[in-house]
């Protein structure tokens, strides 16, 4: 079963959240960050040739438009494949434990999984975020020196760029 | 709770049979292990599990029956299977079918006795796991074997969760020994059951490593009793061989040998892995010297090099020799003081000389010194390297010497330089108390001491000139050689094994775990797919080298360290050799 809802993030950007209900024992929830705009890229990319166009007037070297050429497409494929996260899904089974997947613009995918023998707790933590204060999820986990103390907090989705405002 | 079913992947395409495997109660897990096919004699499955019981302290248990359903119409099979629960009995009795063609199985876990709290039902949810037994015996994700005094139980129930499957799927072993093209009574359907997977080179290797490991452990015992022995300890060799890298990295690599080929095995991946690295990366240094020994001593290279080495030190000298004489000038525009200048000036062209006839006196010997230093090439490129660096070392010794003289007269101008300020302004250092106390003078003690006190402020410029240029010239010998330790640190410390596992086979560094749900419909067993987990790589998949700074070694080295097993004073000689100290701060009067 599927049911699907549209929020917006702080930035002002829109999520959409997933939820599937797999059965009594597992449940899946997605989030869809919004895609890369053309916009912003657009703008990106002009900045930095029209700088470069700048540099080569002054320089009278064409070295420096192709290593401008050569920085955007480099920027542009670490961004794709380090920052820009397409989905986060958090996957809960009954009694094995929660999976977080984060997948990256460029097909890459982070797993974290957290046997459930480890959670003590998941709560809705409150942060402070330049001037907001904004509530995330996150995940308590035990300590394995002491019994009723917390080893780790573990935020559930990635904090920059994806929040539930 | 819901049921969870482990179940292999290599035995969803086997034919009906008994699942065979462990109940873990703490989970309400059933680890699948193998299943049992037809025709067989229920008194011989039962002395195999108790004998694979016996052998690897695993509760190994008929779990329930598996159906695969190949023809239509196969209702006696059910029926026949039903039976079964009656014959093996186990608390729950777990019940998996699988129709022809079909992607979704059905299970039923069915339990005889009462349930002990009210309002439980009869029947479990079941939930299945697949997972592959192959790599995650070989991934090594199990916890390390228990001490044989502990009681088996005891450790896995510590271990919680998932750790406890791979226990099980580890320690069973015993089972996964036959095959299907065995005469045995029972057959049996695992990962192995196509043929048991063994290497006759592996084989080899692990009975021939007793033998070699004890020969090179007596050998390597030798060699180092004879290194220790009292005659070295005696202070002008043992002074030269804390200064020389080669001897420092002799020593490690001696450490390092004896550490791979100790008797003692392995206690857990961890160090088997660091014996694996440190193995390879003697083999690579091994062979990169032998290539570097194979390229000197073709074509009379060795020659060539004598040839040019006298007069690039020639060379050098000149330029010193130029330097020396713009410093006595008027270097830079500065107007120096033209005594003071001519003292210091003349007193290094003097030492230059005794340098340059000395060069001159070693000539006809370099060669043959050359061709037996090209020899050590064989113990590896790392010893190479060390005796080039200490070759430089020896050459540029002048340039040590003219650097330790500048720095002296310069500790000395500036320690005088200082007390005799607090005299100028009426005080005084006060050893007793550490501190600055007021003093009063004597009307002659102020009239000298402010005397020397402007004698030497203005003679401070040409001191500091000397003693700049020198402390330059020092560090750019010191960055070459400093250049060549990074490069020998990084051949020593590069753990070439765990970069080639992660290539080839990288399921031996898992980490851990991921779940992947499978396809599913309603009203069915929930499927899932257990699969292993690299880490993330810490640097676009290449581990950071642990040693880019001066003397640092793997961590058995930092180990050691802490335990207070190295002499302490070996590390800071690495580092008096090579770093350039400013003047030690003189506190006087």
């Amino acid at each position: 079963m599927e049911d699907e809802q549209s929020f917006s993030d702080i930035c002002g950007g829109r999520l959409a959240l997933q939820r599937r209900y797999y059965s009594p024992s597992c449940r899946e929830f997605c989030i869809s960050c919004p895609r890369l705009s053309l916009r912003s890229l657009t703008a990106v990319t002009c900045t930095v040739w029209l700088a470069a166009y700048g540099l080569f007037t002054l320089c009278e070297n064409s070295i420096i438009l192709s290593a401008a050429i050569f920085i955007t497409l480099l920027g542009l494929l670490g961004y794709l494949h380090f920052v820009k996260i397409d989905q986060e899904t958090l996957l809960i089974i009954d009694s094995l434990g929660i999976q977080m997947t984060s997948s990256y613009a460029s097909g890459k995918e982070s797993t974290t999984f957290i046997e459930m023998g480890k959670v003590k707790d998941v709560i809705i933590n409150e942060g402070i975020y330049m001037q907001k204060v904004i509530y995330y999820l996150c995940i308590l986990l035990k300590d394995p020196v002491e019994p009723h103390g917390i080893s780790q907090v573990v935020p559930v989705f990635q904090p920059v760029g994806c929040h539930l405002a | 709770m819901v049921l969870k079913a482990f179940f292999p992947t290599c035995c969803a395409s086997a034919d009906s049979g008994l699942l065979v495997g462990r109940w873990v109660p703490e989970q309400t897990s059933a680890v699948v292990l193998a299943v049992v096919h037809f025709p067989f004699i229920p008194i011989q499955v039962k002395e195999l599990l108790a004998r694979v019981q016996q052998a690897s302290q695993v509760g190994v248990a008929v779990l329930g029956t598996w159906c695969h359903r190949r023809q239509d119409a196969e209702e006696s099979l059910g029926h026949f299977l039903e039976g079964l629960g009656a014959i093996f009995s186990h608390e729950p009795w777990l019940q998996l079918c699988r129709e022809r063609g079909s992607k979704f199985w059905s299970c039923k876990a069915t339990r005889r006795q009462a349930p002990t709290c009210p309002g439980a039902p009869g029947e479990d949810q079941v939930m299945l796991v697949f997972y592959d037994q192959r790599k995650v015996l070989l991934s090594q994700l199990h916890p390390p074997v228990a001490l044989p005094d502990h009681q088996a139980g005891d450790a896995v129930a510590g271990a919680g969760g998932l750790a406890a499957v791979f226990d099980t799927v580890a320690r069973s072993e015993e089972l996964f020994r036959s095959d299907r093209f065995d005469e045995g009574p029972v057959r049996l359907s695992h990962w192995q059951s196509e043929g048991v997977e063994a290497s006759i080179l592996a084989e080899l290797a692990k009975r021939a490593s007793g033998p070699i490991c004890l020969l090179l452990g007596g050998l390597l015992s030798l060699v180092s009793a004879a290194s220790a022995c009292r005659v070295f300890q005696l202070w002008p060799l043992s002074f030269i061989w804390s200064k020389l890298s080669t001897c420092e990295q002799l020593r490690h690599r001696l450490e390092q040998l004896t550490f791979v080929f100790s008797t003692q095995k392995a206690e857990n991946p961890t160090q088997l892995m660091r014996k694996a690295n440190v193995l390879v990366s003697v083999f690579l240094d091994v062979a990169l010297g032998l290539a570097l020994l194979s390229w000197l001593h073709g074509k009379d290279r060795i020659g060539h090099l004598a040839e040019a080495l006298v007069p690039v030190a020639d060379h050098v000298a000149e330029e010193l020799q130029h330097l020396l004489q713009w410093l006595m000038g008027a270097p830079a525009g500065l107007k120096m003081n033209r005594a003071l200048d001519q003292v210091l000036g003349r007193f290094f062209l003097y030492h230059l000389h005794l340098w340059i006839s000395y060069i001159h006196l070693m000539s006809p010997f370099i060669e043959r010194i050359l061709w037996h230093v090209g020899l050590s090439a064989c113990l590896g490129l790392t010893v190479s390297l060390s005796i080039l660096s200490d070759i430089i070392a020896l050459l540029t010794f002048h340039i040590y010497c003219f650097y330790v003289y500048g720095a002296r007269l310069y500790c000395l101008k500036i320690c005088g330089l200082s007390s005799l300020w607090r005299l100028f302004r009426g005080k005084k250092w006060n050893v007793l108390r550490q501190r600055v106390d007021s003093c009063s003078y004597d009307l002659d003690q102020l009239f000298i001491g402010t005397l020397l006190f402007t004698i030497l402020l203005f003679l401070l410029p040409t001191t500091a000139l000397y003693y700049l240029v020198f402390t330059l010239l020092r560090l750019l010998v010191v960055a070459v050689q400093g250049l060549i330790h990074v490069l020998v640190d990084l051949i020593n410390s590069l753990p070439l094994y765990s970069l080639g596992l992660r290539l080839c086979r990288p399921y031996r560094l898992a980490a851990g775990v991921k779940f992947r749900v499978l396809e599913h419909e309603a009203d069915r067993p929930l499927r899932l797919l257990m699969q292993l987990w690299l880490p993330p790589h810490p640097l676009l998949g290449l581990p950071v080298p642990q040693a880019f700074l001066w003397g640092a070694h793997l961590p058995l080295e930092a180990e050691r360290g802490q335990a207070g097993l190295t002499d302490p004073g070996h590390r800071p000689a690495r580092h008096r050799h090579t770093a350039t100290v400013s003047p030690p701060p003189c506190r006087g009067r």
